[in-house]
Order: structure tokens, then C-alpha cells, then sequence
């Protein structure tokens, strides 16, 4: 109960410090959001009315509680570009389709970092172990920009298998290839964690003991050893998903995706601060929130940890 | 003869492709054939020929010239962000680790919330408020997060170097702080250091690669990110475009993956 309540504490503070970060960015950075927005030709006026608009003519602490309000009351300000909507709106309206889109990419690098990462272990130093380790390399080297390309060159030009951006197909295997460009170098990440966790757990007494026995080769690879070497593989693999949802900024505007990396993009063009900083706090709110996740998650798995 | 073939046979790939990386940096534009802006529309997307190696691009320019003046601003970018983000992080790590309480817990606290945000997200809030990103900018958005890294490793080994026979003698003796800190602490922290820059390099020039690709590096440089990004809205008539400036930004980055692992396994005796 103190490890829970000492937890949520901690993310809460954090929230709170993400809210101040996120609020003195557009005040202190040197540089003038409103000259940002209007670019020079704008008159003395208009920019008066804009920083009016924006809140930025009032003292520094009335701004910072009317921002943590619009952030509170739920609608975290109103778009610059379409005064008509919420930014709140206008995230939410796109957030699904940038989420189903993360959950795919992480499936996709579990999918090849499991049987990749414990086949390595296995096999170490032979041919199982050489092409994991390639698969690491490489997949942490691609960078994301150019495996996209690549992916829609050799599937959807050359093979044909699957659709091209902008197709108008909406069905799942419109989300394959993006999947693949964001879950790769996790993937990579993945694969060389479950190998060393795999490699320790398998030189434990407890597996020669279960080997001495006569347990059987795969039953003890997937009961006995990888069950408890999944364990810090899972922390670490939970608390990527942030690195995906910035993965998703890049591969939707490859694929021609909407959702928050392209709503993000577009309000950065149009200089459109309010949402700007509403798409960075979303982002940033759910990496926090994933991580209190799999901490709280680790907490019942592993006794040990709510103890310390 | 056969002394430099063995030396190069030892010399691994990672630090090859590093060096050639650099060299072409610093000499690239000097040995470019063509003015990587230069605008031929009669020879716009042509594949790569005996005039141009590596085929033309968006407004007839040539890729190699282009990618040759890339390098350099990679590398420019690369050095002068690793560079700041070392030192501010090595001066607040070690502050941090070595004065503890009230500092350590300040500065940790800002590193834990600066994490918080996803790199090219951070990156891209703080070009935001800029009317026209530069270099300058570009340069101050990576460093925003890039120290972190850094500051985490000094703090950290800055802790178990405070406890050290050498450091507490030199305290016992009543050395003074700051030189305690800069002869028997700072030099220490050195070789992890190194290790991390290396590998931070290449990280640094993927993100000035990825913004550049996301239509915001700096205006008028050539970057291999903003090639890249022209050569995907042709990718399905003229894939040779994406494909050189992909690959150059992918086998640049796996030199600086492949030479810090390299340099961890000769350096770091722990993972022997």
C-alpha cells in the first residue's frame, strides 16, 4: 500500500512538473511565440491582440493557473487555427488511430523479439545467435525514415502484397508496413535483452536441476526459463512505448496516416502553440502513465519490489 | 605494406565509416562536382549516370554533391550538440553526485521530466516557437534533452567514485573541492564518457536527420534528412533518391553503433 501510494505521488508530481515545463517553454525560450505565429509583417496591433488572446500580456502567475485551468477543466485551451474547437477535441478525434497504430508496432516487436532473443540464448555463439545479433544491429541502425521507404519499395512496389500510402484501403493491412518501420529498432532492443536475460537465467541451478531431471528441451526454454527471464524484458519493453509514440510523429507522415504525429506536424506549421503543447503534454502524460503502469504491474508480479 | 593491411584488418568497420564520415565532412564540399543547390530542370530525376554518380534529384541537383555538403552539416550538427550536451551534463552530474542532497535532487528531478518527453517531441515543441528555425535553433533543441544522458552517467559514477580510497584521501588531506573534482573525479568520468558521446553521435545526427526529413532543419543547408524526405514524395517513380540519402544517414549511424560498442568492449574492463 506505501509502495502504491508513494508511486502514484510520484507520477503525479511529475505530471505537474510536465504542465510547468510545457507552460515556461513558450515563456522563456528566447524567441517571441507571437512574432512566430504572424511572422514579421504583422503590425504592432495585431500582435497586441494575439498576445491578448494568447494570455501572454498578463503576469507570469495568472497565466500559469489560467493554463493548469484550460488543462483541468478539459478542454486544454482552444486551437489557434480553428477557434471553433477545443484542442482537447481535436486530439481525442485523432488519438485512435495513432494508438491502434502504437499497440501494433509494439505487438510486432515482441512478435520478433521472443522467439528471436530466446532461440539466440539457446543456441549461443551458433547460427540462431549470429542472426539475432545481425537482426540487433541492423534494426537499431535503420533508421526509421528510411526503413519506411524501403518497406513500401520492396511490398507495396516490387511485390505488390500490400497497399501503397494513400491508397484508400483502411483495412488492417494498411497498418502492416507502418507497424513494421516503428517496431523494429524495439525489436532490436528487445531481442538482445531477452537473449541476456535468457543466457543468465539458463546457467541458474534450478534449470541444470530441472535439465538433470529430464524436463524436456522446449518445455524447459518456455515453462521454466523464459517465465522468470520475461520479467526485467517486460520493464524495459513497457517503458519504450513512449519511444513509439514518437515513432508514430515520422511513420505517419511516410504512410500518409492521420493521427496525433500528423495533427502535431500540421499545428507546427501552422504555429498553432495552444495544440502544439497539447499533442507534447498528451504524449507525455501517457509515457508517464505507462510507466506507472508497469511499475504498479511489477510491484504484483515480483514481491521482492514492493518491499524496497 | 603488410604492417598497414594487418592494421586495417584489425581496424573494425564502425570506425572506418566514422573516419571516412569525418574526412568527408571537413573536405566534402571542396571535392563536390557540382553546387548542391544548382538547378537543372532538363536533368531533374535522372538515374545515376557517368555525369552524375549517384543520379539527380529535386530540381535536377546532384545527390552526390549533395549528400557530400550533408555530411558536413551532420557532422557539424553531430560535434557541436554532443559537445555541449557532454559538458553541461558533466558539470551538473557530477555536481549532482558529488554535493548530493538539495542539488542532486533538483537536478535528477529535471532530467526525470525532460525524459518524460519523447526525444523528436521535446525537439520539435522547442522549434516551434522559433519563426525560422536555423542551425543555431536546431542546435539548442537537440541539446535541450541531449544532455540528460550524460549528466545521469557523470552522477552515477561520480557516486561510487566520491566513496573511493584516492578521492577520501585527497579529501582527508584537505584538498580543495574544485580540485578534488578536476583532478581525481573529472578524469575518471572520462572514459564512460567517451563511450556514450560516440554512441551519442550517432543518435544526434539520426534526430538532425529526422527533423531535417520533417520539413524543420535549418532553411537553406543540404541535410541528407531533407533529401530524404524529397525522395519519398518520389519514391514510387525515382526510388534512387530516398535510397542514397536513406542509406548514407543509416550507415553513418551504424559506424557510430558499431564503433562505441567497440570502444566499450576495448575501454570498459567490466564487460570482458
Amino acid at each position: 500500500m506505501r509502495y502504491l501510494a508513494g508511486r502514484l505521488v510520484r507520477a503525479l508530481l511529475t505530471v505537474i512538473g510536465l504542465v510547468t515545463i510545457v507552460f515556461l517553454l513558450v515563456r522563456l525560450i528566447p524567441g517571441d511565440p507571437v512574432e512566430a505565429i504572424l511572422g514579421d509583417q504583422a503590425g504592432p496591433e495585431e500582435k497586441a491582440e494575439l498576445r491578448r488572446s494568447l494570455n501572454l500580456d498578463r503576469p507570469i502567475g495568472q497565466q500559469y493557473v489560467s493554463f493548469v485551468g484550460e488543462m483541468l477543466d478539459g478542454t486544454m485551451g482552444t486551437s489557434f487555427r480553428r477557434p471553433d474547437r477545443s484542442v482537447w477535441s481535436l486530439v481525442k478525434e485523432v488519438f485512435p488511430a495513432t494508438l491502434v497504430l502504437a499497440i501494433a508496432a509494439w505487438l510486432v516487436a515482441w512478435l520478433v523479439a521472443i522467439p528471436l532473443g530466446t532461440l539466440a540464448a539457446a543456441r549461443v555463439g551458433r547460427l540462431p545467435d549470429k542472426l539475432a545479433s545481425t537482426v540487433a544491429v541492423l534494426g537499431l541502425a535503420i533508421p526509421n525514415i528510411w526503413l519506411g521507404p524501403l518497406l513500401i519499395l520492396a511490398f507495396g512496389v516490387k511485390l505488390r502484397w500490400l497497399p501503397l500510402p494513400g491508397d484508400d484501403l483502411a483495412g488492417p493491412e494498411a497498418l502492416i508496413l507502418p507497424a513494421i518501420t516503428i517496431g523494429t529498432a524495439l525489436a532490436a532492443v528487445l531481442t538482445r535483452q531477452t537473449r541476456a536475460a535468457m543466457i543468465e537465467v539458463l546457467s541458474l541451478p534450478y534449470i541444470t536441476a530441472a535439465r538433470a531431471r529430464g524436463v524436456r528441451r522446449t518445455t524447459l526454454l518456455l515453462r521454466h526459463a523464459l517465465r522468470n527471464a520475461l520479467l526485467p524484458v517486460m520493464t524495459i519493453g513497457a517503458a519504450q512505448l513512449g519511444a513509439l509514440l514518437s515513432g508514430t510523429v515520422v511513420t505517419e507522415k511516410i504512410f500518409e496516416r492521420p493521427g496525433l504525429g500528423t495533427l502535431f506536424l500540421e499545428s507546427f506549421f501552422a504555429r498553432d502553440i495552444p495544440v502544439v503543447q497539447g499533442c507534447v503534454l498528451v504524449i507525455a502524460v501517457i509515457y508517464v502513465a505507462v510507466n506507472l503502469l508497469v511499475d504498479l504491474t511489477y510491484g504484483v508480479i515480483d514481491p521482492r519490489v514492493r518491499l524496497s | 605494406m603488410t604492417a598497414v593491411r594487418r592494421g586495417l584488418a584489425r581496424t573494425p568497420v564502425g570506425l572506418i565509416i566514422v573516419i571516412v564520415f569525418f574526412v568527408l565532412g571537413v573536405i566534402g564540399p571542396s571535392i563536390a562536382p557540382y553546387d548542391p543547390l544548382a538547378i537543372d530542370l532538363a536533368h531533374e530525376y535522372e538515374p545515376p549516370s557517368r555525369a552524375h554518380p549517384l543520379g539527380t534529384g529535386d530540381n535536377g541537383i546532384d545527390i552526390l554533391s549533395a549528400l557530400l555538403y550533408g555530411a558536413r552539416l551532420a557532422a557539424i550538427v553531430g560535434v557541436v550538440v554532443v559537445g555541449i550536451s557532454v559538458l553541461i551534463g558533466t558539470v551538473l552530474g557530477t555536481w549532482a553526485g558529488y554535493f548530493g542532497r538539495m542539488t542532486d535532487h533538483v537536478i535528477t528531478g529535471v532530467a526525470d521530466l525532460v525524459q518524460a518527453f519523447p526525444a523528436i517531441v521535446l525537439n520539435i515543441a522547442v522549434l516551434a516557437l522559433v519563426a525560422r528555425p536555423g542551425l543555431g535553433h536546431l542546435i539548442v533543441a537537440l541539446a535541450v534533452n541531449g544532455w540528460v544522458l550524460y549528466a545521469r552517467l557523470a552522477r552515477a559514477e561520480t557516486l561510487s567514485l566520491r566513496e573511493r580510497e584516492f578521492v577520501q584521501a585527497a579529501r582527508a588531506l584537505g584538498v580543495p573541492t574544485p580540485q578534488v573534482l578536476r583532478r581525481h573525479v573529472v578524469p575518471n568520468l572520462l572514459g564512460p564518457l567517451v563511450i556514450q558521446a560516440t554512441t551519442g553521435l550517432g543518435v544526434v545526427i539520426l534526430a538532425e536527420s529526422t527533423l531535417s526529413f520533417l520539413g524543420l532543419g535549418p532553411g537553406k543547408a543540404v541535410s541528407w534528412g531533407a533529401l530524404l524526405d524529397q525522395g519519398t514524395a518520389v519514391l514510387l517513380r525515382f526510388p534512387h533518391v530516398a535510397l542514397f540519402s536513406g542509406g548514407a544517414i543509416a550507415l553513418t549511424v551504424l559506424g557510430f553503433n558499431l564503433t562505441g560498442d567497440w570502444l566499450r568492449d576495448r575501454l570498459d574492463p567490466r564487460t570482458r
